[in-house]
């Protein structure tokens, strides 16, 4: 398999009155021609400036500060305006999280995709069209034709996102970058939509980086997925072994805070405390305010993603990595907490993780 | 709703406004102590009662106020605005002369102040904070803070005393038509325009700003669309809609704006017609002079409702 896109040491800062802010610190993945990439993390962990940042289009006061974003092997951080156009849209589709906002109100919804395809192929009015009828009609939407002339305002928000996978996939990209696709749709939509991009994805052998901050729609659609966490990837790993063997206490911590049907607890096991204040992050690890495991090194020592295996440093082409210094200098008391499989159907991260958590380093 | 029906609906809500406009109007002339056969008569001792209430007969002011607003009205509608005091003058032969003054100099206006202010809110827009946009920005306040009759003056001392470019006063009677006509507009047409221009400007930007911020936006440049047709196409036709709202209002500036414009530039327009009426108290002059411009705002806010329709679509739900 081929990487159809590489991201190598990405580093991008807001400059913002309050301070800088490193949205995005050294942040390295690789995704495959047509599998599906999850970015996983809570919100402000830097995902949705990461995939902003594939596209170039970090505006003011952000900055891309460093490293290279390899689209089938060409870097687009060094690509003037110009050839950087003619890469979006064509080469790799967007799906943002908003797709009535990302429509323009005042054009038809068809007029729209067309616009992209006369654009990017050089196709005529009527081609292009009956291109984007077509598309809006794969994607779902019934009665294609007249609803080409709909303006977004007159499609539901399930139909705005449908339209904007047709738009995404309207010049046969490679990649396409969905930034929290779903997360303002109801879960009956969601769970169809994420089906029509899995399905699509496949049909159109087109590679997704899937951003979003729901573990469920990771397991659903993703082949691999990386955990970020104040701007830096804590764990990348294909997402059967993210569920089953979680190897950052972080990773761990989120998995054990998904809610399951058939639970007795009353309350939802929670990671104490929030994210890192971005402008000033903790020194040593950044999860380590938070972390049940921490010990003193971790104050003191920023741990890099090592292959969990060896505890050597992780390369573009590794398949698991994880950024804890357990696995480079091994932590006293180890990473205590397990996992358990529960029916087979599902996944259990075990409560040892939470008892440790109300022993006493909650801070 | 289809943008036509959108258009009907909106005309036929503008009669009611328009019988509300001749109302007032009519009102407040009748509001003012004195009609003008008082005015007439009160120099003179000699005019008997029964003279006195025979000129009221004459001149539609006898009889109950509904019954004079009906009779007014009614005259109106066929485009009669009766006659001027003291001459005996047809009021309307008035306005037909004037109108078309008045109208070029106020469309002049308009074409330099949209003319101006649209790029230059555009680019001050696109580089927001940068020098372009500074600098936009201060002659944009200046142009708003700078009233019409100072700067209008300031243009004639300028321009025609100290350069000699234009004459201080027009040619008494050039057709409208005639080329020669633009040389004369451009100083007055400035001075009317300006304000206008740095409003829109002002307008413009910060629409233009926010509308920048607007994910699709963003949207259409991970399409890849070259940055023209993104600004152009698709941030323009957007933020359009509130500098429409403006023109509107402006409209309402320029048509006051006209009254001080054209005593300066001694243009004979309606607006110089209008002070001179007021000063010589001929009322049914100012009467027709007053339903004219409030008819024309009427319509101003009509077509920018249409416009409105025609630029946002949503606009034509409601």
């Amino acid at each position: 398999m081929t990487a159809v896109l590489e991201v190598e040491d990405l580093t991008v800062r807001f400059y913002a009155e309050e301070g800088v802010v490193t949205a995005v610190d050294g942040l390295s993945y690789r995704i495959e021609a047509g599998e599906t990439f999850g970015v996983v993390g809570e919100s402000g962990a830097g995902k949705s400036v990461a995939a902003l940042s594939v596209l170039g289009l970090i505006d003011s006061p952000g900055r891309i500060e460093g490293g290279e974003v390899r689209f089938e092997g060409e870097d687009l951080l060094s690509m003037d305006e110009s050839a950087l156009r003619s890469v979006r849209g064509d080469g790799i589709g967007t799906v943002f999280q908003d797709a009535r906002a990302a429509l323009n109100p005042v054009y038809t919804v068809g007029e729209q995709i067309a616009e992209t395809i006369e654009h990017h192929l050089e196709y005529a009015p009527s081609t292009a069209r009956d291109r984007a009828i077509r598309l809006l009609d794969r994607v779902g939407i019934a009665d294609a034709e007249t609803r080409y002339s709909d303006y977004p305002h007159e499609f539901s928000g399930g139909m705005c996102q449908r339209a904007a996978i047709a738009m995404a996939l309207s010049c046969d990209p490679e990649l396409i970058v969905a930034d929290e696709p779903t997360t303002a749709l109801d879960v009956t939509v969601e769970a169809r939509i994420l089906d029509l991009l899995a399905e699509l994805a496949d049909e159109f052998d087109v590679a997704v980086q899937l951003v979003t901050h729901d573990l469920g729609v990771i397991a659903g659609t993703c082949d691999r997925a990386m955990v970020m966490y104040a701007g830096e990837a804590v764990e990348t790993a294909p997402v059967e072994e993210l569920y089953y063997d979680p190897k950052h206490p972080y990773t761990a911590g989120l998995m054990s805070a998904i809610p399951r049907v058939g639970d007795d607890d009353d309350r939802l096991p929670t990671i104490p405390g929030t994210m890192p204040d971005p402008i000033d992050p903790p020194p040593g690890c950044r999860f380590h305010p938070r972390c049940p495991f921490a010990e003193e090194a971790c104050t003191r020592t920023d741990p890099a993603l090592v292959d969990p295996e060896t505890g050597e440093a992780a390369t573009l082409d590794d398949d698991r990595a994880a950024a804890c210094l357990e696995y480079t200098e091994g932590l006293s008391g180890g990473l205590d907490y397990s996992v358990e499989v529960a029916g087979g159907t599902g996944e259990h991260v075990e409560k040892a993780i939470d008892e440790r958590e109300e022993g006493g380093s909650d801070e | 709703m289809s943008l036509r029906r959108f258009v009907v609906r909106r005309a036929l809500s503008v009669v009611p406004v328009l019988f509300g406009v001749s109302v007032i109007t009519f009102g407040l002339f009748h509001l003012t102590p004195g009609d003008p056969v008082s005015q007439l008569v009160a120099l003179n001792p000699d005019v008997s009662a029964a003279e006195e209430a025979r000129l009221r007969e004459r001149w539609g002011l006898s009889g109950p106020v509904w019954r004079q607003y009906l009779a007014w009205l009614s005259n109106v509608l066929v485009g009669d605005f009766s006659r001027e005091l003291r001459t005996g003058r047809a009021v309307s032969g008035i306005l037909w002369r004037r109108l078309p003054e008045t109208i070029v100099l106020g469309a002049f206006g308009w074409v330099f102040a949209i003319a101006i202010a649209i790029p230059a809110g555009i680019y001050a827009a696109v580089n927001k904070g940068r020098f372009g946009d500074v600098a936009a920005r201060v002659l944009a306040l200046s142009g708003v803070s700078i009233p019409n009759f100072w700067l209008g003056l300031l243009l004639i001392l300028v321009f025609s005393l100290y350069l000699g470019l234009f004459p201080v006063l027009p040619p008494s009677r050039l057709p409208l038509y005639h080329p020669e006509t633009l040389r004369y507009l451009l100083l007055p047409g400035v001075t009317i325009g300006t304000a206008a221009a740095a409003s829109v400007t002002r307008v413009m930007r910060t629409s233009m700003a926010e509308e920048l911020n607007e994910e699709y936006v963003t949207a259409a440049r991970a399409r890849g669309l070259p940055e023209r047709t993104v600004v152009f196409k698709h941030v323009l036709r957007n933020s359009l809609v509130s500098v429409v709202t403006l023109a509107a209002t402006l409209t309402a500036g320029i048509v006051a704006g006209s009254v001080v414009v054209e005593s300066v530039f001694n243009w004979p327009g309606l607006g110089s017609e209008f002070v001179r009426a007021i000063n010589r108290r001929e009322v049914n002059v100012v009467m027709a002079i007053t339903l004219v411009t409030a008819v024309a705002v009427v319509l101003a806010n009509f077509l920018a409702d249409v416009l409105y329709a025609v630029l946002d679509p949503r606009i034509r739900y409601d």
